[in-house]
């Protein structure tokens, strides 16, 4: 290779020239090339097989004897199943709607240009940077009746007062839906301050000189211009709430009895502790089916939307 | 001078004969917490003693799952280690897809047959054939007691369920929880198989958790065992959901509770606490099944290899384990006690030594039953689908278990 360089250093300087800009050409699609690989094999790839095991028997290792939909008629005859399932839409509602409420309502306040902005702005966005797990540790110590927040009210002296939440089964998932939004709401209040920032205050000011009220701008002027960061939001959000599983795992690990199961807890616990790759597979593809059929259409009103205006 | 002749004619002897049958063992376990860790370097000891060289593939986390995760890697690439630690149900499904060599030659050679249960060792065989060694049994249908709560209330350890409820409300009215549980799917498990037990018999135990008799299942015995399972809701405190057991055996330790129904590994936490059996705590059957045994067996099964040397040092393994030197010195550090009936118990606690009579008895009357919390029974997927079935029903507060036991019935039928 050297050898060859030097000799079209000193010979050939057209042929250099064509050289380095084929090279130029190809560096791009090179340099991409094993991320390229990667995605296809480990995302597509996998992905298309994670489907051809959802039809087949496969147990606790692969195997290609086909069964049809055997599996997700066992899936959907599953109670436990049919519970995660039912987590999933409370827990995933809520955490979405309360964050972007929550986000929002900071990000309008902290615009105000108030004092110590930079401080307060760090707090709400501190708890991003704690793990999942952390998080779910110290809520489940915070709501745990006989060591937080009960305990400590009944030690102050309100007996009366009760907050079992945790440890029943109808109101557990509802326990979860507080740490998520307490973990997220700051990080989709950063999008929004983003966002806000990012609004000529021009049009602001049009609208003071022509006599609307703040509540009135922010409704009618800010927020619908905002949409774009909706769009994000939501985006992440869902992909947080559907993939959810550490959060559960640490507070609750799904009880009590399965009452906070979700399908990521579901398709773990079948796929890699009971032997039951084929059930596990038909969960996922399940999964994936949840999350295309809220993305796709929004995604492609969004971006049509983008395109057109 | 003889001894050290014999030990100068071992040593050259061990010099000729080392090249030829050197062999590497690999063992996948996750035996690694302080007793067990220590346990397994013996074996370690052992097998290098015989001129083999030990790679511990120790996979810590999650009872074992992340190990059987790496374990299924490694066999389907073509390079499993020579033991794993697999126990029950999944053994005969490790053998199905051929993974499992034959030990037969060996378990002749030491009279496995004879000296093992015929209960466990049909678990060990596929086919008839050895393709797994017992390392120990554990009682799971053990009922911890602190005495001293006992004495307080002034009442009698309880021997039936109807005793039982009858104590647990007396201790109830003096201020001190009767059951410490932890509410995870496996100690609710282990709870209701030991209600199953009492209720149902062994006959019928194993009717309805080996055989899977639909009508047992569903039927009176069974809505009569839910029955019951479900009225211990009221002697738990609420705040059981997800404990862990090892923090309901403190409770008992404490005095904060008075009973756990708990397999024997649970007397670890009593040793760690420097307790003493008999004197400051009590094992005791589970209430109602005095005469029966509930088994919960770890152990090894054995892989095929490709390198003559190396499955020579894996049989020999499989010999090093069963021997009563390594039986008594493993048991003794896990709360357990020796697969083989043959062993001297003398060096053992109470409890071990009540068991291993257990043990014994039950083999013979056919009282010894597989424990279905834990994994013995069935396979993982109908033992996941009572799982769920059971949590349910014990963590729903007006559940009906006249339904459940019709939905236990389909659930496991569903999983067949």
């Amino acid at each position: 290779m050297a050898h060859s360089g030097v000799v079209s250093e000193t010979t050939s300087q057209p042929a250099r020239g064509r050289l380095t800009q084929r090279l130029q050409q190809w560096l791009p699609k090179l340099a991409l090339a094993p991320t390229a690989a990667m995605a296809l094999v480990g995302i597509y790839g996998f992905m298309f097989w994670t489907g051809v095991l959802s039809f087949t028997g496969s147990t606790f290792l692969p195997s290609y004897e086909f069964v049809g939909f055997d599996q997700y008629v066992r899936l959907f005859g599953n109670a436990r199943w049919l519970t995660a399932c039912t987590n999933l839409a409370i827990f995933g509602f809520l955490f979405i709607f309360c964050c972007l409420a929550i986000g929002c309502f900071l990000a309008i306040l902290l615009d105000q240009r108030i004092r110590n902005e930079g401080v307060i702005r760090t707090i709400y966005l501190y708890p991003l940077a704690l793990s999942m797990i952390v998080t779910g540790t110290v809520w489940q110590w915070i709501l745990n009746p006989s060591l937080g927040l009960e305990k400590l009210m009944h030690d102050w002296g309100w007996t009366s007062f009760q907050f079992d939440w945790l440890t029943n089964p109808n109101m557990v998932i509802y326990t979860i839906v507080i740490a998520a939004v307490w973990q997220a709401s700051g990080f989709v209040m950063a999008l929004f301050l983003a966002g806000l920032r990012g609004i000529d205050p021009a049009i602001i000011n049009a609208a003071r000189v022509d006599g609307a009220s703040l509540p009135r701008i922010y409704l009618r002027i800010v927020l619908p211009s905002m949409r774009p960061v909706f769009f994000s939001s939501v985006m992440v959000l869902a992909h947080i709430a559907i993939k959810s599983f550490d959060l559960v795992m640490a507070m609750t690990s799904g009880g009590p009895g399965y009452a906070s199961d979700l399908p990521a807890m579901f398709m773990y616990s079948f796929t890699f502790t009971r032997g039951q790759m084929g059930l596990g597979a038909a969960s996922s593809i399940m999964m994936l089916a949840m999350l295309l059929a809220i993305l796709v259409p929004y995604l492609y009103s969004e971006l049509r939307g983008q395109r057109n205006g | 001078m003889k001894p050290i002749r014999h030990l100068l004619a071992a040593i050259g002897l061990s010099f000729v004969l080392s090249p030829a049958h050197a062999g590497q063992v690999e063992v996948l376990h996750w035996w690694t917490s302080g007793g067990e860790a220590k346990a397994m370097g013996v074996l370690k000891e052992m097998m290098e003693e015989q001129g083999h060289t030990w790679k511990d593939f120790a996979v810590a986390g999650g009872g074992g799952e992340a190990a059987m995760t790496v374990l299924k890697t490694r066999a389907v690439s073509g390079n499993p280690p020579a033991a794993a630690q697999i126990k029950g149900h999944d053994i005969q499904e490790w053998a199905k897809l051929g993974f499992l060599t034959n030990l037969d030659d060996v378990a002749k050679e030491e009279k496995w047959d004879q000296v093992l249960p015929p209960i466990v060792s049909d678990i060990m065989k596929y086919e008839g054939h050895y393709v797994a060694v017992p390392v120990n049994v554990h009682r799971v249908n053990w009922l911890w007691v602190n005495p001293d709560v006992f004495k307080k209330v002034g009442v009698e350890v309880p021997h039936t369920w109807d005793e039982f409820f009858e104590v647990a409300d007396k201790i109830k009215a003096a201020g001190i929880i009767p059951l410490a549980h932890g509410g995870q799917a496996w100690q609710d498990a282990t709870v209701f198989e030991a209600v199953a037990l009492a209720e149902l018999g062994p006959k019928d135990y194993t009717a309805a958790f080996v055989n899977h008799d639909m009508d047992v299942l569903s039927g009176p015995k069974m809505v009569e065992a839910l029955t019951k399972f479900h009225k211990i809701r009221d002697y738990i405190d609420p705040n059981a959901v997800g404990r862990d057991w090892n923090v309901a055996t403190k409770m008992v330790i404490n005095g904060d509770a008075a009973m756990q129904i708990m397999g024997d590994w649970a007397k670890g936490e009593f040793t760690a606490a420097d307790k003493v059996a008999g004197k400051d705590y009590e094992c005791v059957p589970a209430p109602g099944t005095e005469g029966s045994f509930t088994f919960n067996i770890d152990s090894l099964a054995m892989f095929k290899l490709n390198n003559e040397a190396n499955e020579k040092a894996q049989m020999d393994l499989a010999r090093t384990i069963l021997r009563p030197k390594f039986q008594t010195i493993f048991n003794k550090a896990k709360g357990s006690i020796p697969v083989r009936t043959d062993v001297d118990m003398a060096s053992f606690d109470d409890c071990a030594k009540a068991s291993m009579k257990a043990f014994k008895a039950t083999a013979e009357n056919g009282g010894l039953v597989p424990s279905m919390a834990h994994g013995m029974a069935t396979t993982s997927a109908v033992q996941g689908q009572i799982f769920d079935v059971i949590t349910n029903f014990f963590n729903t507060k007006d559940a009906d278990p006249e339904a459940t036991a019709k939905q236990l019935a389909s659930a496991v039928q569903s999983a067949l």
